[in-house]
């Protein structure tokens, strides 16, 4: 167990680099605390794998440091650090059983066999493995195998932190919930650490207490889930998650006052004519955009129904905006209006919010 | 939806079968013609039974060449396979090397069989071969035209340095598939270089080392030409194979219906052992 820091890390897959974009990752600093229930989400690409890969030990990062408690572990190996990993791919020991799968960590560490023993019981109980200890594990399905990918994280005592990444690619749809479910469970049983990579917003959200969110290599914004939902650092954060994710629009900024072509708009916190240029946009979720008598004129372009409410797309102009209408609730027909929920409509100044 | 049975479809496989009865199946027939008959030329048969069968199965010269063919195969097993396995755990992974060891590795492969036989021939010559000459002058007693143990010292060798390669190319083509996942979580859990071999390479090879296997097998239970060029089948009978013999008698002494008794049991032999390696190598997966 182990507060994990990570100190003005970068890494570069590049011999020499030297331009920003050479860089994986770009320089971050960052706290995990101990016990913990991370999630580290972006796109494709966006250097997730790369930091975890960095925090396991499975590479050396190109510059910083990275912190166990108080001692430096940036030189130590994987086993050094005592992590554990769980692979996007199932990874078993096909000719092994999956008592012995789930011993082999153990094993190896040279642990008395009464304490292997005890020890595998329990994680195969916790895993609902119990029934299956005999078989070999190539038989088992795909959650089988990566149930044991994780039981044999789990069996040692003295885990630093366990690391997920995309456990659940491989998984069947409906077995997804199941697994997502088990994995928080076990998190408020056993709290140790755990990050858990992914690009899915709906496992993160769901798995973690803080999520960080990545793009490009650099860290985007931390927070919890209703932070990240509500206050958006970044318009990719606003644009990433969510369903459908949040409206950027261009504004203008007038002595304080802020205007969308002309028409004012109110916003959260009042914005100060800060000195310096940029990109200044608007943004808002559709959640908190209504039809209102007086507003935005847009026209509807289209409406989707998906269920418990129905997505309208609207346009003024050339900007198309997209709102949220619960059902049974009455939409206009022909020309509208829009009003924006005025504690949720923040304003961003080349991407980030402007505070 | 019910499927449709089309037998019409019966007829897009007939040229494949045609072309299977008259380079396969029509040669064995009349090898199976020849091998219950006796002949004195002309074209005139006489129905023999199972003589040549009895004759060939009691004969001292066919438990020879057996017994010498079993050897010869279980020797280069032993060293092809476990030698190809060291050399492709050993060969690099990734960078300018990796070519250079595959068209290195390959090599042997892409030799006609028959320049294998002549080259070894005249490497191995023990006054002027570059082999023969350099052991004879370390001190050996070398000379494969004229000693048994020799002539099979060399045979057993050039046999291990044209086939080799072939365990090493299958079994590197196997290590190369196995999934980076697969180190990484290893050396999370703390195992050894031995447990990662025992425990992900050797599971995940065996398909490869199956096929390797069975291939080898096959061919070196079948070899003639190398050893033909090299040796003769001599000094005396001592490398003289299934085939070798095979063709002495079919062709030397024109015996045609002991040689296609002997076919006919040599083909069976070697379809026994194939389906014996198999499926002992295969049955752990059906459990």
């Amino acid at each position: 167990m182990a507060k994990i820091t990570l100190d003005r890390l970068r890494h570069s897959y590049m011999p020499d680099p030297q331009r920003p974009e050479d860089w994986a990752l770009k320089e971050m600093t960052q706290e995990l605390e101990d016990g913990g229930a991370y999630a580290l989400l972006g796109p494709s690409g966006c250097g997730k794998t790369t930091l975890l890969n960095l925090i396991s030990g499975l590479l050396r990062p190109t510059q910083g440091r990275i912190l166990f408690d108080e001692s430096d572990a940036t030189e130590m190996s994987p086993e050094q650090r005592n992590i554990a990993q769980v692979f996007q791919f199932p990874v078993i020991y096909d000719t092994m059983t999956v008592y012995d799968n789930l011993a082999f960590p153990l094993r190896n560490r040279g642990v008395a066999p009464a304490e292997v023993d005890r020890r595998v019981k329990e994680v195969a109980a916790m895993l609902d493995l119990g029934h299956m200890l005999k078989k070999r594990a190539a038989g088992l399905t795909a959650d089988g195998k990566q149930k044991i990918s994780l039981g044999r994280g789990l069996v040692r005592s003295d885990v630093n932190v366990i690391m997920f990444d995309e456990p659940l690619t491989v998984i069947d749809p409906h077995l997804k919930w199941v697994l997502r479910s088990k994995l928080k469970e076990l998190h408020h049983r056993i709290r140790r650490t755990m990050i858990y990579v992914t690009h899915d917003q709906t496992e993160a959200l769901t798995f973690a207490d803080q999520v960080v969110v990545m793009n490009n290599g650099e860290v985007v914004q931390v927070g919890t889930p209703v932070d990240l939902f509500e206050r958006p650092a970044h318009t990719f954060v606003g644009h990433f998650i969510g369903s459908p994710g949040m409206n950027v629009l261009p504004c203008t900024l007038d002595g304080g006052r802020v205007g969308f072509m002309g028409q004012p708009v109110e916003t959260a916190s009042p914005v100060q004519a800060a000195p310096g240029n940029g990109r200044l946009e608007l943004g808002v979720r559709p959640e908190f955009i209504r039809f209102e008598g007086t507003g935005i004129p847009v026209e509807i372009v289209k409406a989707a129904d998906v269920g418990r409410f129905r997505i309208v797309e609207t346009r003024h102009g050339e900007h198309r905006i997209k709102l949220l209408v619960s059902e049974g609730q009455p939409m206009p027909s022909g020309p509208a209006h829009l009003r924006f929920d005025p504690k949720h409509t923040h304003v961003y100044r080349d991407g980030w919010l402007v505070n | 939806m019910y499927k449709q049975l089309n037998h019409k479809a019966w007829f897009l496989v007939l040229p494949v079968v045609a072309l299977v009865a008259f380079n396969a199946i029509i040669p064995l027939m009349t090898v199976v013609n020849f091998s219950v008959q006796e002949t004195f030329g002309d074209n005139v048969f006489f129905w023999a039974g199972v003589l040549w069968f009895e004759q060939v199965l009691q004969s001292d010269r066919f438990h020879d060449a057996l017994l010498r063919q079993i050897l010869f195969t279980t020797i280069i097993l032993l060293i092809e396979v476990p030698l190809g396995l060291i050399v492709a755990l050993a060969m690099p992974r990734k960078g300018a090397w990796v070519s250079v060891c595959l068209v290195a590795m390959a090599l042997p492969l892409l030799i006609p069989w028959n320049v294998v036989g002549a080259m070894w021939n005249i490497f191995a010559l023990p006054e002027i071969g570059l082999m023969g000459k350099g052991l004879r002058s370390l001190g050996f007693d070398f000379n494969y035209t004229r000693q048994p143990l020799t002539a099979w010292f060399t045979v057993v060798l050039m046999d291990v340095w044209h086939w080799t390669s072939l365990v090493v190319l299958l079994c590197y083509a196997g290590l190369v598939s196995i999934p980076n996942d697969y180190y990484q979580a290893a050396k999370i859990d703390g195992a050894s270089a031995w447990s990662v071999f025992r425990y992900i390479q050797l599971p995940k090879l065996k398909r490869v080392l199956t096929i390797a296997i069975l291939l080898r097998f096959m061919d070196s239970f079948m070899i003639y030409t190398e050893v033909v060029v090299l040796t003769g089948g001599g000094p005396g009978n001592s490398t003289t194979f299934l085939s070798i013999d095979l063709v002495k008698m079919a062709l030397g002494q024109f015996d045609l219906g002991p040689a296609a008794a002997m076919s006919l049991i040599y083909f069976l032999i070697i379809l026994l052992l194939s389906w014996l390696f198999y499926t002992v190598m295969t049955r752990n997966e059906a459990k």
